[in-house]
């Protein structure tokens, strides 16, 4: 192989090497930036200063957040919705694509349901239908549960999943339904323990969703205390920048400092920073599952 | 992302087993009364083959019962009110219209001047983000894979996927802090000698806003597939590439490229076919009315007339046509990618 590396392809490794050093500062360089504003002082953020390093380091503006009544029961309805909504998701997505995986011999119908579950990956009701729906027939609007079930069940997950169980190893089942175990047992004492993997990834992937969701939060909720801290953190940054929003209004101020601002962003991506290089390795495993049957 | 070619869309909207297609099979030597006979037979036997199972594998089907309530719930019974674009509907009433209108609140959208400067925005906001957004991680996954340095390689992976699990809220208010009049960029603009520029106020501005932040945030994870497509491909094909005399750029024209073409393909289909879901979140998070001539799209549109006005079954009209033309994008790519290279999602 090095005898191909040419004179040209060595100019192109550094090249490449000064590319990805490159990507890598772009993509950490609004992280440090939020980061530097948190720890700064307001004077030097408006004049234009912080770049990269707090200049006017202090910690008053978190102390001030963490203080704060309503951040604190915002953060705690994100920790409700994220527990709730990810047990929700992982009983329902696990259920489906365990049966989804057996074949047509044992499931009758399996292309049905196959194309019943798949069919809405690419059809979806709209907003305003699923809005009246919420509303008028299923009466959850302004309750947790219109923020936690329209996520509960992502059929590109339960794909991944269903993947995995197809990979499973036939014969063990055979094999304790022979010795007389249901189907009851098989799935919670047989696939199940095997399926850890899959299950922590599927896990991740929900909790991360869920943390980071605040869409259905804003359509469907009208009482405050039932915010999650990202629909809080919505009303504060575009109290800062709408013109002539509503949200302005909402957020119950128009001027709300950058360091605020900064630090409830930093406090909000920071149980995910914290986490994430830990388990980045199983969203990547989740995802190369999904692709490996080719 | 492989959606299991045997068994999955392909059959979207194919009901079950249907016991006619034991037509296709009779020989012609039978008789019509034997033929029908036959065929009664297949039914009852179907019939009983299902009961059967039913009976002897109930338990495996009760698997089936939360998930499929859930999706007739939350996903079936919305696309079913979507009969409120034909019917009138009226607040406090059904959820599916009082009385049958037609297609007058079509005929509304299609006479909107605002509908079609939003529609012609999602279709070029849609188009940008489709020429950048798709071989951006094809190259970026090339360039990975040139690196050597294995450690090093991990980590600037590691690194560029952590956009990708940032909440939208969080990423529109990176972008506005770094945007602000005294923002990191503008402070650029300025050592520079510049005046600063309040860009999320400039419609001219906005398009350009939305596709590069979608890069940032997208292009390290949508590298993760060609990656693992990468892996893949046989090392021997790149020692006979290099007997053959071919350098590093003819390796890659040759080997790497066709190695990963699948995966190309099938990404493809997936971007067009989303090609009209233009990101509400990011839109509406990102814009306002000084902007609104080039950055409202046709799903921030009808929330604003949806919820905002209270136009229901117009702003559902607009919903469903624009559902509908997704939905015939990604079959139409589908299709036209079977044809063409003999590769597809189902």
């Amino acid at each position: 192989m090095n005898l191909s590396d040419t004179k040209g392809y060595k100019v192109f490794r550094y090249f490449n090497i000064v590319v990805m050093i490159l990507i890598v500062a772009i993509t950490f360089i609004p992280f440090l930036n939020i980061i530097a504003q948190s720890f700064s002082s307001e004077r030097f953020i408006t004049a234009g200063e912080v770049f990269l390093l707090p200049k006017g380091f202090n910690v008053e503006t978190y102390v001030a957040v963490l203080r704060n009544q309503r951040f604190w029961i915002h953060y705690r309805n994100t920790i409700l919705y994220t527990v709730v909504g990810t047990a929700i998701a992982m009983v329902l997505t696990t259920l489906l694509a365990y049966v989804l995986a057996k074949p047509k011999t044992r499931l009758k119908g399996k292309s049905f349901w196959v194309g019943f579950a798949v069919f809405t990956m690419f059809f979806a009701g709209g907003i305003i239908p699923t809005y009246i729906l919420y509303n008028n027939t299923l009466n959850i609007t302004n309750t947790m549960w219109a923020v936690v079930l329209p996520m509960a069940l992502s059929i590109y997950n339960m794909l991944i999943m269903k993947s995995f169980f197809e990979n499973l190893p036939e014969a063990l089942e055979e094999a304790a339904s022979i010795d007389g175990m249901s189907t009851y047992g098989i799935f919670l004492k047989i696939i199940l323990p095997l399926s850890k993997p899959i299950l922590a990834t599927m896990i991740l992937f929900y909790a991360v969703a869920y943390w980071n969701s605040w869409w259905q939060a804003f359509m469907f909720l009208n009482d405050w205390t039932l915010f999650p801290v990202t629909l809080f953190l919505r009303n504060l940054i575009s109290g800062a920048t709408a013109t002539g929003e509503a949200a302005a209004a909402e957020a119950g101020s128009t001027q709300i400092a950058s360091n605020v601002r900064s630090v409830s962003m930093f406090l909000t991506v920071l149980p995910i920073i914290l986490v994430y290089p830990f388990v980045q390795k199983y969203f990547v495993s989740g995802i190369m599952l999904g692709s490996v049957k080719e | 992302m492989d959606f299991d070619s045997q068994a999955s869309g392909g059959e979207i909207g194919r009901i079950g087993n249907n016991p006619e297609t034991a037509i296709a099979s009779a020989p012609s030597t039978m008789s019509m009364d034997e033929y029908k006979e036959k065929l009664r037979n297949t039914r009852v036997s179907k019939f009983e083959s299902v009961t059967k199972s039913l009976k002897k594998d109930w338990q495996l089907y009760t698997f089936l019962i939360l998930p499929v309530i859930y999706l007739f719930v939350f996903q079936y019974l919305p696309m079913a009110g979507n009969a409120i674009a034909f019917r009138r509907f009226i607040p406090g009433g059904s959820m599916f219209g009082e009385e049958f209108v037609g297609l007058r609140y079509f005929e509304m959208f299609w006479n909107d001047r605002t509908f079609w400067r939003v529609f012609r925005n999602t279709i070029i906001i849609g188009g940008y983000t489709l020429l950048f957004n798709f071989p951006i991680p094809i190259i970026f996954a090339l360039l990975l894979n040139e690196l050597k340095n294995l450690k090093f390689k991990r980590f600037v992976q590691t690194a560029s996927y952590l956009p990708h699990f940032i909440s939208m809220v969080i990423i529109a208010g990176m972008i506005m802090e770094m945007l602000s009049a005294n923002g990191i960029v503008n402070q650029l603009i300025m050592r520079a000698g510049g005046d600063p520029i309040i860009f999320l106020q400039r419609a001219e501005w906005f398009r350009f806003i939305y596709v590069a932040s979608e890069v940032w945030q997208r292009t390290g994870w949508g590298a993760i597939l060609y990656l693992a497509a990468l892996t893949n491909i046989d090392p021997n094909l790149y020692e006979a590439a290099a007997i053959d005399g071919a350098g590093r750029l003819k390796q890659t024209w040759h080997v790497t490229l066709p190695g990963i073409l699948p995966t190309i393909i099938t990404l493809l289909i997936l971007n067009i076919g989303s090609f009209m879901n233009v990101g509400f979140e990011k839109v509406f998070l990102l814009y306002n009315p000084l902007t609104y001539e080039t950055a409202d799209v046709i799903s921030t549109y009808l929330y604003r007339i949806g919820l905002g006005s209270a136009n229901f079954s117009y702003a559902t009209a607009i919903g469903l046509a624009q559902a509908v033309i997704g939905f015939i994008l990604v079959m139409g790519a589908n299709l036209l990618s079977r044809r063409l290279t003999n590769r597809s999602l189902w």
